[in-house]
């Protein structure tokens, strides 16, 4: 009862039943009698969580490197157990050891740790080598990297700026590192710390940007979250409220410079009040924290952003912002300006965010309780923890739908959205993300309101009585693989396979596009070859989705094969063509159905294959 | 320095895991003979790094003002849940009653974390009725937690009397967490661990908003 009132679920079948059960024992204070009293005064149901009974991913054994898993439309290449020095051999869940995120450069993915940060080369993308693993603790140790420049965020009291493990005693310390660290990497044996940029809040993730316009310097957005820091140990740093103190270190982040030539000089060069309201001038602009009504979630305020993606090709940079999701024009790099903001009933914490390939979609996460928390089990809102797919037009987000893990995980796994990355499959929008002990998902978004599933991995629980910390931090996509780390039990690669959901050739398509560096928080900008498997995706998805006439379906297919052997003259390739451009007309001009856009892509693709 | 560090790893490598099916892979082989480096300040040469010297930092995991901030925190969360149980038969709205759940989950939550912390590190947990004995005065309340006679009042007050009277007391035995959080970041060795830092960070960041929240509500009802 309670909970109906908590969260304006009615009549919701079994889940329901289970989550009164389990709450029930929770809220011991509120006895029934106290329940009858309660009238809900919300009438928004919240979406029923359903799963498939027969998901293999339900009831896996637990186990630390020797729990069942699960896998459907991706092959596991490899698991790659974290190093001596990164983990305790006593038990997972030490978090002095936990992995972070991935950052690709060059041959190499650099895996980022509590501990510091490794350095794997993909000379066989399939099997991660360890090449150098690197101590430096302060956590969270999110890593990107620039050329040999790498980048670390530190955050905690215990990180120290010559990198020692001993931690800092003392409260008010010269000796203490809160901020990016910068490392020169290009002597694999000797890697230089350049730079140590300290701040208030320290860092608890950090974005790196490049300026299309400044082939001189990168910059890094820091993002800071925890506890700012006395005055004494780092000159005017203030966690005072606004109106107690204008320069407050909250409700902003920090700009970094990096000169290339000099990255030992680099300095924060802005402190942009990207909450402020346009109007009043009051930089605590956005969210002030609380529920949106009853049944609601209670949503942090606004004060920080836990992380924010930029597109530099569009422009545009995506900020998760505890208690909003905004949108930023980066075209000034040093000054970003807030276009657009939103609000979300359902979201806690607004964590992360990843545009799709055309920047017309948005993905947002949203972390409720915290990422060390169970939040994906049967009694947990479908919409709550979960992805919130926003379109983009002209600058403003409008929400689409959401997603979330599509099958329950058991109490002692850690399981909420978390972060991910565009598969570059032509004309669809795929996205790999982790859910820490809920494993990975592959989501469809290509129609925001009705994202689904098209692959998945999950182990079991780290251990069937306690809950650990552990699971999927990152799972990006590079070059063909996709790569997972595990927090506590290292690295993952992975393939596609072809299922229903995704056939050979876009998996071919997706596999063709090769990059030399790859930051999941500064998102580069896709563009397909005209070749044959990119085409080849196309017919495929048309099939699929009822989108061409059967009878083009064979004279599409055969000047393909033809066109792979060489074989196609572009006159053939140009009146295939003109068929489909035909079929769009009619589409068009609604006198026959199918997938317009497509079928125009298409015939493109056809003409350019022809030269 | 000198030597390219271009060390062999062992993997295992899972093949042809069977579509749509649990399995049990085997259990990967650990990697060894791995070098670490540990680089130096900004500047400075990096140097070799004898994992031996990890054994060091079990001592760094936890001090004594750690172990007295979970021991001190344990109760004062006890007495929030005294708090908020007494919420649903006096409060007059639903919106209090949600914000007094959710306070109660969390602080909840917090217990267990903070009794597996203590048990896990081989301390003392204090007894569940600490709270109580505090009140009581057979041990010293910690900073901002009510005492007997303002518990008392609390539930003996009904309606808007008693929702005013809950927002006084819940922000100021939430500004006592956050002397606590101070407490313990002013403490020599204090919060280095991960776990503890994170925890303490969130209780900070969480009762801030918390106070903020109340203290609105508060003005609402004057």
């Amino acid at each position: 009862m309670i909970l109906e009132q908590i969260s304006g679920f009615t009549h919701r079948g079994t889940a329901l039943v289970m989550m009164l059960v389990m709450t029930a024992s929770l809220i011991g204070g509120f006895s029934e009698t106290n329940a009858q009293q309660v009238t809900p005064d919300s009438v928004t149901p919240a979406p029923l969580f359903t799963w498939d009974p027969n998901d293999p991913r339900l009831e896996l054994g637990a186990g630390w490197m020797n729990a069942e898993s699960a896998i459907r439309g991706l092959e596991q290449v490899s698991a790659i157990p974290r190093p001596d020095g990164f983990f305790n051999p006593a038990t997972p869940d030490d978090g002095r050891f936990s992995n972070t995120d991935l950052a690709f450069q060059g041959q190499y993915l650099y895996q980022g740790n509590y501990n510091g940060f490794q350095i794997y080369d993909l000379d066989d993308p399939n099997t991660p080598m360890l090449a150098l693993s690197v101590v430096c603790p302060g956590g969270q140790g999110d890593v990107s990297v620039y050329g040999s420049l790498v980048f670390m965020s530190a955050q905690e009291t215990r990180g120290r700026l010559d990198c020692g493990i001993e931690g800092v005693a003392d409260s008010i310390s010269a000796e203490r590192m809160r901020g990016v660290r910068i490392f020169d990497v290009s002597d694999l044996s000797n890697p230089m710390q350049v730079a140590a940029i300290q701040s208030c809040r320290g860092s608890h993730t950090h974005t790196l940007v490049v300026d299309p316009d400044d082939s001189e310097n990168v910059y890094v957005y820091i993002q800071g979250t925890s506890s700012v820091r006395p005055t004494e140990e780092l000159p005017g740093c203030s966690g005072g409220e606004p109106d107690e103190d204008p320069n407050t270190a909250l409700f902003r982040i920090e700009v970094v410079r990096v000169p290339l030539d000099a990255p030992e000089d680099a300095e924060i060069v802005s402190m942009p009040r990207i909450f402020a309201d346009a109007e009043s001038g009051n930089i605590a602009g956005l969210w002030a924290g609380g529920d949106h009504g009853t049944g609601t979630q209670d949503t942090r305020r606004t004060h920080q952003c836990h992380d924010i993606t930029v597109y530099p090709e569009i422009g545009l940079a995506a900020g998760a912002c505890s208690g909003n999701g905004i949108l930023l024009d980066i075209s000034d790099v040093v000054n970003p300006r807030r276009i657009d903001e939103v609000l979300d009933p359902n979201f806690a914490y607004w964590h992360s965010a990843t545009f799709n390939n055309g920047g017309t979609k948005v993905v947002f996460t949203d972390e409720w309780g915290g990422g060390g928390q169970a939040r994906c089990r049967a009694s947990d809102p479908p919409t709550w923890g979960a992805n919130a797919i926003f379109t983009i037009e002209d600058g403003e987000m409008t929400l689409g739908g959401y997603y979330k893990l599509p099958v329950p995980q058991t109490e002692t796994e850690n399981c909420v959205a978390h972060n991910g990355s565009i598969i570059p499959v032509p004309g669809r929008d795929l996205m790999v993300q982790a859910w820490y002990q809920g494993g990975l998902s592959i989501m469809d978004f290509t129609d925001p309101e009705n994202a689904f599933e098209v692959a998945f991995f999950d182990r079991g629980p780290l251990s069937a009585e306690a809950l650990f910390t552990g699971g999927y931090w990152s799972t990006y996509w590079h070059n063909g693989r996709i790569y997972g780390a595990e927090i506590s039990r290292g690295i993952d690669v992975f393939r596609l396979t072809p299922t229903e959901h995704l056939s050979q050739a876009e998996i071919d398509a997706a596999e063709l596009i090769q990059i030399d560096q790859f930051n999941a928080q500064m998102q580069p900008l896709t563009i397909w070859p005209a070749v044959v498997p990119v085409a080849r995706a196309y017919l495929d998805q048309l099939v699929r989705g009822n989108g061409i006439l059967n009878d083009r379906v064979p004279d599409v297919g055969n000047i393909l094969d033809r066109a792979e052997r060489g074989t196609a003259t572009a006159m053939q390739l140009a009146e295939v063509a003109a068929q489909l451009d035909q079929d769009v007309t009619a589409i068009r001009a609604g006198t026959l159905g199918g997938d317009a856009e497509r079928l125009s892509t298409l015939a493109e693709l056809l003409r350019n294959l022809g030269g | 320095m000198n030597s390219k560090v271009f060390l062999p790893v062992y993997v295992l490598v899972t093949l042809g895991v069977t579509a749509s099916c649990a399995g049990t892979p085997s259990v990967p082989v650990r990697t060894t003979g791995t070098q670490i480096i540990q680089p130096g300040a900004p500047g400075e040469t990096a140097q070799a790094f004898d994992t031996a010297e990890l054994e060091a930092i079990g001592g760094l995991s936890h001090s004594e003002a750690d172990v007295r901030f979970m021991r001190g925190m344990i109760p004062h969360h006890g007495q929030a849940l005294d708090m908020t149980a007494l919420v649903p038969t006096r409060a007059t709205t639903n919106g209090f009653r949600s914000m007094a759940l959710r306070m109660q989950i969390s602080q909840r939550d917090e217990i267990r974390l903070m009794e597996r912390w203590l048990t896990e590190r081989e301390e003392e947990t204090p007894p569940t009725n600490a709270h109580r004995m505090m009140m009581a005065g057979d041990m010293v309340l910690m900073p901002g937690m009510l005492n007997a006679g303002q518990m008392e009042q609390l539930a003996s007050a009904t309606g808007q009397e008693f929702e005013r009277l809950f927002l006084e007391f819940m922000i100021m035995h939430h500004e006592g967490a956050l002397t606590m959080v101070q407490t313990l970041f002013n403490s020599s060795g204090a919060g280095q661990e991960s776990l503890i830092f994170k925890f303490a960070t969130d209780v900070d960041a969480d009762q801030t908003i918390e106070i903020l929240r109340m203290r609105r509500m508060l003005e609402e009802r004057r």
